[in-house]
């Protein structure tokens, strides 16, 4: 008994000791929720695109010495952070959770375009501004008329639909392609949308859509497809893909010989896994996103990224979530930690990220990049709804 | 009605009562969205115990009839008023459990269990495949006005609808041909009770239930992905915690569902980076350590109670 | 002809998927839903091999199935016998192992993301076409269906072939009776489910070399699993095999002849077909 408390007071001791030198200035640190998944269907995308953001951002402003604020004082950021196991249920849970249990002064928007919706009314009800930096919907002007908080960064539908077929134009104006293009797309969620946004596009921008086929999310063999689409005989195929099929139809392609001059698959053509897989072999390749990777902030941003996280950041939605970071960070040191005046001051300032300027419009970002391809072992930006930097779009050579 | 009917009648209604103010309380929205989340699945493992609790057939199809559910609701939603939608979507879930029943209720065992499984996937690449190429983006977006609160109220009715329906086919004839069934079916047929009747008119009310319990939650999620109305986890978890609790009691996943859920809720909460692991454990000491449900250990303390009054 | 070989080689896919299971459900009866996370791990060995050791993903095979049949074997010993023991009939024990193996699953899941963490893991192996009378096939599926064969053969050569196989068959048709002519029971029922978890983790490093996986994926393929173990019936190596490349045959043809999209519909309708037909599956035995 008696050496347990003289264990204590030891310990005490040196706690008391080790404290004031840490704390002096140091003041209340901001507290920060964040949920997303880390186990369940979605995990695999978030361990890419979410996550290592979210550590790369407390790590960078806690280095720092904290965000500064208005008084001129520091303060450190603490992470409280929940896996919602893709379980819409369970993001609720966990957001109220950081909402009233925790009371967090700020939580980063969910990972994914349902589990965002699905949190959208308790982030209003509670007023938290939540940048959704990785949800793509054709349903921003009713969502943000409902939701006077949430922010949209990634794009619309619509748009990555266009862009498709404007750089399809623009091959077809130089003479490398036809308009015959085959599409298949994953009976999911985003596939469906994108699918069915891209059918009267194609068709008004003088496309002919020659093969046009789902398959069901999760099919272990996409043989068959790719065998269908290249005997439709194409000049260009488009995959509105998840990414397990990504890389599956992409394999498939290379061995079937499917040879395009352009050849586009959607989610996960931008990750570093999909180079790290196919190597030299995806030169040429187009993808939904792409970055513009000439500016010094993002080659600092993919230094760090690397450095910090120890993995390589996707070229697409990675830098966005982080840009998304800076608008939470810059709005905190410019007005306070009042949840209402942060969310005021996103819908007006103008802010300096990684993908460049960003101003919100109408509670959401209307210059993105919609097209990247590979070109050379790098995903640039090929185009975009009006940003600068875009490179001219190649061909593809072959396999 | 004997009196202690009455009296346990009378408490429930008043339980319930009690219930519906929850949200009125003072920062009740983390509370609410727990109790949501215990309301469902409250319904779903109580209803599918109504029918696999006498029968010991173990369904796995809970998720093709609450993806069912939802879709009625996001494909009809603006179109068709919101009450209307919940009853269409309980009459395809009676619908599609009768089509199902009628063909499988023969199937005994693990072949039954597994059946069920293999169907949820087949309605949920139908249900895809149609979305997919006939309404598109169109049954995938719900708004609506209703709120967490309403979603709650419609649960605690659905609940108490539940318990209703439970506590009728106990009193009824249908229960006790269900009780001689459950016990042995080949006794049950020689004593003249049509048995495949009996077990698909459970089979039925089980699956019109999941199917308003995905119609009610559908305005919740706002955007509907097939991989998460049509999820087997949900499947799975309604079934872990009907047993849990006990299948054979109508209250008897009531007592598996809020420990259940509490003590995930707990390990969610605590433990963010471990949650998976750490729920698995916890998971494999309830199956070790109460091995005949929550309600075997009541009963059993109970039990020694009564043994020990008589002695004493 | 180009629909049947692509059939075949997706059938030799779902075999491999399957084969663990049936001897783990058939033989030592244990309805085992952590048997997707048993391929993923295996899946986990070939890709740390592959990319860490720039190694064959099939070296890892050296460790990786003696090491899963030494965890399985525990798994079993350890876990699922007081199950097996306390149970008082077959009803019950599938209730508990069910609860149980669905615990498992979760704790590894959890383990293997602690250890590899939650991302993608994908690499190119064999991924080179390969001649079948004139069409191109992928070569490392032409290689996943050599090794399904041969896994398949010596199950068989091991089934029918052997005094500890003719023991396993025994405890397949009356784990009661097996006991009675001298069989050690709990003995063989453990060495048959650490066989097919050794079994499904192979599977798992052959399956890596062309499908993309993480750690919360295994549920698919516990779920593909048990639906080719049960069309196929319970206990039956050679049920399980016929079942699997039934599934890939239509698969592939309703995926070439009709609409990608209903591929996984049509299995799933065939299955549902086949029970109706035949309750207790293709090779079944009749419960009594």
């Amino acid at each position: 008994m008696y050496r347990r408390t003289a264990l204590k007071l030891a310990a005490a001791a040196a706690l008391a000791g080790a404290l004031p030198l840490g704390f002096v200035h140091a003041a209340d640190p901001i507290k920060i929720g964040a949920v997303a998944p880390k186990t369940g269907p979605l995990a695999g995308g978030a361990a890419i695109t979410h996550w290592p953001n979210v550590q790369l951002w407390v790590h960078q402003v806690n280095e720092r010495g904290g965000l500064r604020m208005k008084d001129g004082g520091r303060r450190k950021v603490e992470l409280i952070e929940y896996d919602d196991r893709t379980n819409p249920g369970e993001t609720i849970k966990a957001v109220e959770r950081l909402a009233t249990q925790d009371k967090v002064d700020f939580i980063v928007a969910p990972y994914g375009t349902g589990l965002n919706l699905a949190a959208a009314p308790v982030f209003a009800k509670y007023g938290y501004p939540q940048i959704a930096c990785t949800s793509v919907t054709d349903k921003v002007p009713e969502l943000t008329k409902r939701y006077p908080s949430i922010f949209f960064t990634l794009g619309t539908t619509t748009a990555f639909a266009n862009s498709v077929a404007e750089v399809l134009n623009k091959l077809r104006a130089e003479g490398k392609i036809g308009n015959r293009v085959a599409m298949v797309n994953v009976a999911d969620a985003f596939g469906i949308e994108l699918a069915e946004a891209a059918r009267p596009i194609f068709k008004t921008a003088g496309l002919e859509i020659v093969y046009d086929r789902s398959y069901p999310l999760g099919t272990q063999d996409l043989s068959p497809i790719v065998k269908g689409a290249k005997a439709a005989n194409p000049d260009a195929f488009v995959a509105w893909s998840y990414p397990p099929d990504t890389f599956a139809i992409t394999e498939q392609s290379k061995i079937e010989g499917m040879n395009v001059k352009a050849y586009y698959t959607a989610v996960a053509t931008a990750f570093p896994a999909y180079r790290g897989k196919f190597g030299k072999s995806i030169e040429g390749h187009l993808g939904a996103g792409g970055v513009n990777l000439d500016t010094s902030e993002m080659k600092a941003y993919l230094a760090a990224h690397k450095k910090v996280t120890g993995k390589d950041a996707d070229y697409w939605a990675s830098p966005v979530t982080y840009a998304g970071l800076q608008v939470l960070e810059q709005a905190i040191e410019a007005v306070g930690t009042d949840r209402k005046a942060v969310t005021e001051y996103i819908k007006k300032a103008t802010f300096k990220t990684v993908m460049g300027p960003w101003k919100f419009v109408n509670q959401s970002i209307h210059d993105f990049w919609t097209v990247g391809q590979w070109q050379k072992g790098l995903f640039h930006g090929v185009s975009s709804t009006g940003l600068p930097g875009a490179k001219p779009v190649i061909a593809k050579p072959g396999w | 009605m004997s009196r202690a009917e009455i009296r346990s009648l009378t408490l429930a209604a008043a339980a319930f009562a009690l219930l519906a103010f929850l949200p009125f309380l003072k920062d009740s929205g983390y509370l609410l969205s727990v109790s949501v989340s215990i309301a469902m699945y409250t319904v779903l493992a109580t209803s599918w115990a109504l029918f696999s609790g006498p029968t010991h057939y173990i369904s796995l199809a809970t998720a093709a009839f609450y993806g069912l559910g939802a879709y009625v609701v996001a494909a009809g939603i603006g179109a068709i008023s919101y009450p209307l939608l919940l009853a269409l979507a309980g009459t395809a879930g009676a619908v599609l459990a009768l089509a199902v029943g009628v063909t499988t209720l023969r199937l005994t065992g693990v072949y039954f269990v597994i059946f069920t499984l293999g169907l949820a996937e087949l309605i949920r690449q139908v249900v895809t495949w149609v979305q997919n190429n006939l309404t598109g983006s169109r049954g995938m977006y719900v708004f609506t006005e209703i709120t967490e609160r309403i979603i709650y109220w419609e649960l605690l009715g659905l609940a108490a609808l539940v318990y209703l329906v439970g506590w009728l086919v106990a009193r009824s004839r249908l229960g006790f041909a269900l009780h001689i069934i459950g016990n042995d079916e080949l006794v049950a047929a020689h004593v003249g009770i049509n048995s495949a009747a009996a077990k698909l008119i459970l089979f039925v009310i089980s699956g019109v239930f999941a199917a308003v319990v995905g119609a009610v939650m559908a305005p919740r999620y706002t955007y509907i992905e097939p991989s998460i109305v049509y999820s087997p986890e949900l499947s799975f978890q309604v079934v872990i915690m009907a047993l849990l609790g006990g299948a054979h009691r109508l209250w008897g996943p009531l007592v598996g569902v809020i420990p259940f859920a509490l003590l995930w809720e707990l390990i969610a909460a605590r433990f963010p980076t471990q949650t998976v692991l750490l729920l698995g454990v916890a998971f494999l000491l309830i199956v070790y350590l109460i091995p005949h449900g929550v309600v075997g250990r009541i009963e059993f303390a109970l039990e020694r109670l009564r043994w020990g009054t008589r002695r004493g | 002809m180009d629909i049947l070989i692509t059939g075949i080689l997706l059938g030799a896919t779902y075999s491999l998927i399957a084969m663990g299971l049936t001897l783990q459900y058939g033989v030592a009866r244990i309805m085992n839903l952590a048997n997707g996370e048993m391929l993923v791990a295996g899946a986990f060995g070939a890709f740390w091999v592959f990319t860490a050791q720039q190694a064959s993903p099939f070296a890892a095979a050296l460790v990786v199935v003696p090491g899963a049949f030494a965890l399985n074997w525990l798994i079993y010993r350890y876990l699922l016998r007081p199950l097996v023991r306390r149970a008082k009939n077959r009803g019950m024990l599938e209730v508990d192992s069910i609860l149980a193996t669905f615990g498992m699953s979760f704790v590894l899941v959890g383990i293997m993301l602690m250890v590899f963490g939650g991302g993608y893991f994908t690499y190119s192996y064999l991924a080179e076409p390969f001649e079948i009378l004139g069409s191109p096939f992928a070569l490392n599926r032409v290689v996943a269906c050599l090794v399904a064969v041969a896994i398949s053969g010596l199950l068989y050569w091991g089934l029918n072939g052997t005094r500890t196989g003719m023991a396993l068959r025994a405890l397949a048709v009356d784990p009661a009776a097996a006991g009675l002519v001298a069989i050690d029971v709990p003995r063989m029922s453990a060495f048959s489910f650490a066989l097919g978890g050794a079994v499904t983790a192979a599977g798992g490093i052959v399956l890596s070399t062309f499908l993309t996986m993480d750690a919360s994926i295994g549920v698919v393929f516990t779920m593909k699993a048990l639906i080719i173990v049960i069309m196929g019936g319970v206990g039956d190596v050679r049920g399980a095999i016929v079942a699997a490349v039934i599934l890939g045959l239509a698969e592939t043809a309703v995926a070439s002849l009709i609409d990608p999209g209903l591929t996984l519909a049509a299995a799933y309708l065939l299955f549902v077909l086949v029970l109706l037909l035949r309750p207790e599956g293709l090779f079944g035995r009749r419960q009594s």
